[in-house]
């Protein structure tokens, strides 16, 4: 394929301003545009759902003894699914926020998508803490900093207190964000609606947008605005989110390197979660003129980078436990992960993780749908397996021999898990019928780019409202 | 294309603005006022009690010893309710008649004991003990407000965890001995209770500054420098142990 600007795949087939509008648009004005698959999935996440609520309930009834942590493995499931979660939300914050300021415009078809994966899996991911605590209707006072009438406020050398602050702003930030992008969407929306409700609905949610200069002035600024607040969040949640191990003194969590490398894996995670959804998505309402094969390819991409950062922590953490001649450290790592009753859990991650994205060097696993999904896929599964062994297979061993001891999850371990994948799945379907999953607006501006980048070039076709090309 | 909103939606959309500004810190404030307030404190409060037993006229007019009723005050966590009998110990002598009596007669009669109503409580997960306290001279004003002015008995301050800790972070404030040379070689715990027996005998001119407030209920520690040394000074004579006295564990075990 001969050199191309890097605009001119971004946007794929001919398409105009309508043409745009009409085909995201659709999804919400035309809800006949969701068949079988759609209900399909949110049965699917429907169900799950009912399966996170049985499992709440009889957790609030019964306590947290329905789990399988004990004493010394205290954090187990619970932890390594917030953690899960709270990385996964990572993509969203990158592309939303760091992409942005970089001027990356390819970034504009999956922005509004991955923001909306952020926002829901840190909900998922908050679930986690406050049911941990038992009692998650008295958190508040034992999370949040106010005058009560116990004259108690938390402990803030301790970076559990920094995470509820981390995870609140991370939560804050990215609803506004994702919000504040969607205020003119959802105006073109209220403008295309025929239905009475929707017109009334989409008008409140659109704040009064009327697209005067003023507001896309305003608009402009504040987006960026909230775009350089939340470019230290995608370092700075996973980073505190990695303090919770790496300030304590349990073996297994001693390692310098963790927040870069957590950071790493949680951009890691987030985009392989976000292609997990895009690549069926774009299929199944024939979106692939604007999620085109350049997006997943670019994806892979930063996949294969963030992964090699991912294995690069791997490797140190068994260098420093032998390294530091802490032993330990080392019949930690020795014992627990190489060896021993858990060490299936470590090389099924290093396979996961460290092996299979390695497949991303070739161009062709990068440009066919089912590498991509397969390579996701795994990489989502070696992302849970990673906190599972720092977490609770750290903890099955410490300094005393007597105080080692097997951890083995209930069946509520599970039920909580994968009930919080219903929920995800069941917020990201309903997201994709009742509001836009691509950028409108920003998807107009780049075509409206690249048609200017057109006709400075190619001046004969200066009149066409429309871009050839693709691939 | 027809407007969806008529204009008056902006007022009422820059109304919910400042609502959802609003409204979370007035329902804050509002929630954090009644929690501390008497609707949910019950401090000064009377209780009804099937007796209408005066404080202010047993141990003030009177001057029976607090101790006569509440007799494990000084030995045990729990300070103790007079049984029937110590009623009758007077009653079956004075006012024998009296309607207002009828109950502890009954309870006599049918060897049941009387059901108070609570005044003070603290929540199970707490472990209180009087002893500990009167032994260390704190005079039951302290915590039970003016007690020798109530004639229902009712609850003279919260018993809200930030105001135990506001001795229990700082008992200098609280500590207290009798200044005059006569006092001085009793045992904290007998001071606690011959400031009553001050009071009855000299009345409240009797008194010196401090416990004149102590009497009426108005003590909130003290902030006078001098008063706050001699505590300190109370507090390495008596062996308190300040750095645990803020633990979780001193109460909650």
């Amino acid at each position: 394929m001969p050199k191309q600007p890097l605009n001119d795949v971004m946007i794929t087939g001919q398409q105009t301003y309508k043409s745009l509008d009409d085909s995201i648009s659709s999804l919400i004005l035309d809800q006949k545009r969701h068949k079988k698959p759609w209900w399909v999935m949110f049965a699917l996440g429907v169900s799950l759902l009912g399966l996170l609520g049985a499992s709440v309930t009889w957790l609030l009834y019964q306590g947290i003894g329905i789990w399988g942590n004990n004493i010394p493995v205290s954090w187990s499931f619970d932890i390594v699914n917030f953690v899960w979660w709270i990385g996964i939300g990572h993509a969203g914050t990158l592309i939303s926020a760091i992409l942005l300021l970089l001027r990356q415009s390819w970034r504009n078809s999956i922005n509004r998508f991955a923001e909306a994966m952020t926002v829901f899996a840190v909900m998922c991911a908050g679930m986690f803490p406050l049911l941990h605590t038992g009692r998650p209707w008295v958190a508040a006072y034992w999370l949040l900093p106010y005058p009560n009438i116990m004259a108690m406020w938390p402990q803030f050398r301790s970076p559990l207190m920094w995470d509820v602050f981390a995870v609140s702003t991370y939560l804050t930030v990215s609803v506004l964000f994702w919000f504040m992008g969607l205020i003119p969407d959802l105006a073109t929306l209220r403008d295309r609606a025929t239905n009475k409700l929707a017109k009334v609905g989409l008008g409140i949610a659109s704040m009064g947008w009327r697209g005067s200069n003023q507001h896309w002035h305003r608009y402009e600024q504040s987006y960026l605005l909230l775009a350089g607040l939340s470019t230290p969040l995608v370092l700075s949640v996973h980073s505190i989110v990695s303090f919770d191990f790496a300030v304590s003194i349990v073996p297994g969590w001693n390692v310098t390197v963790f927040p870069p490398y957590f950071v790493a894996g949680a951009v890691f995670a987030g985009f392989a979660m976000v292609m997990t959804f895009a690549i069926p998505i774009r299929k199944l309402y024939g979106l692939q003129d604007l999620i085109t094969d350049r997006h997943l390819d670019w994806m892979a991409k930063i996949l294969l980078a963030t992964g090699l950062i991912v294995f690069y922590g791997y490797v140190l953490e068994a260098f420093y436990a032998w390294y530091s001649g802490n032993v330990f450290e080392w019949n930690n790592t020795y014992y627990r992960r190489f060896v021993g009753p858990y060490a299936w859990a470590f090389w099924s991650l290093i396979l996961c993780n460290g092996i299979i994205p390695q497949l991303f060097w070739f161009p062709w696993a990068r440009r066919n749908t089912f590498t991509l999904l397969f390579v996701c896929t795994s990489v989502s599964i070696g992302m849970w397996l990673e906190r599972f062994v720092i977490i609770p297979m750290s903890l099955t061993s410490n300094y005393l021999p007597s105080s080692d001891k097997m951890y083995y999850p209930t069946f509520w371990d599970f039920g909580m898990y994968i009930g919080t994948i219903g929920l995800f799945i069941t917020l990201m379907f309903l997201f994709m019928r009742f509001l836009p999953i691509i950028n409108m607006f920003e998807m107009k501006d780049l075509l409206h780019k690249i048609n200017h980048a057109l006709q400075k070039h190619d001046e004969p076709h200066a009149e066409e409202a429309s871009v050839g090309g693709g691939e | 294309m027809a407007q969806i909103f008529r204009p008056s939606a902006n007022s009422i959309a820059h109304a919910s603005l400042l609502g959802v500004a609003i409204v979370p810190l007035v329902l804050g404030l509002a929630i954090a006022a009644l929690s501390r307030s008497p609707w949910n404190t019950k401090v000064d409060v009377p209780l009804n009690q099937p007796v209408p037993f005066s404080h202010q006229h047993h141990a003030v007019e009177l001057g029976l010893d607090c101790r006569y009723c509440h007799k494990d005050v000084e030995k045990s966590s729990f300070a103790g309710l007079p049984a029937t009998e110590t009623c009758m110990s007077c009653h079956s002598q004075i006012w024998t008649n009296s309607p207002l009596l009828e109950p502890i007669r009954q309870s006599m009669e049918t060897n049941t004991p009387i059901k108070w109503t609570k005044v003070n409580k603290v929540p199970q997960f707490v472990f209180f003990n009087h002893s500990i306290h009167v032994n260390r001279g704190l005079n039951c004003n302290t915590c039970h407000g003016a007690i020798n002015n109530m004639h229902i008995t009712a609850k003279g301050n919260s018993f809200q965890m930030a105001w135990c800790l506001q001795c229990h972070r700082a008992p200098e404030r609280y500590l207290y001995k009798d200044k005059a040379p006569e006092a001085q070689g009793r045992a904290p715990r007998q001071q606690v209770f011959d400031l009553y027996k001050k009071l009855q005998e000299g009345g409240m001119k009797s008194l010196d500054e401090r416990e004149k407030q102590l009497m009426s209920g108005h003590f909130d520690g003290t902030n006078d420098p001098a008063d706050i040394l001699a505590g300190k000074k109370l507090i390495n004579e008596y062996g308190v142990k300040t750095q645990q006295l803020a633990d979780c564990w001193t109460c909650h075990r």
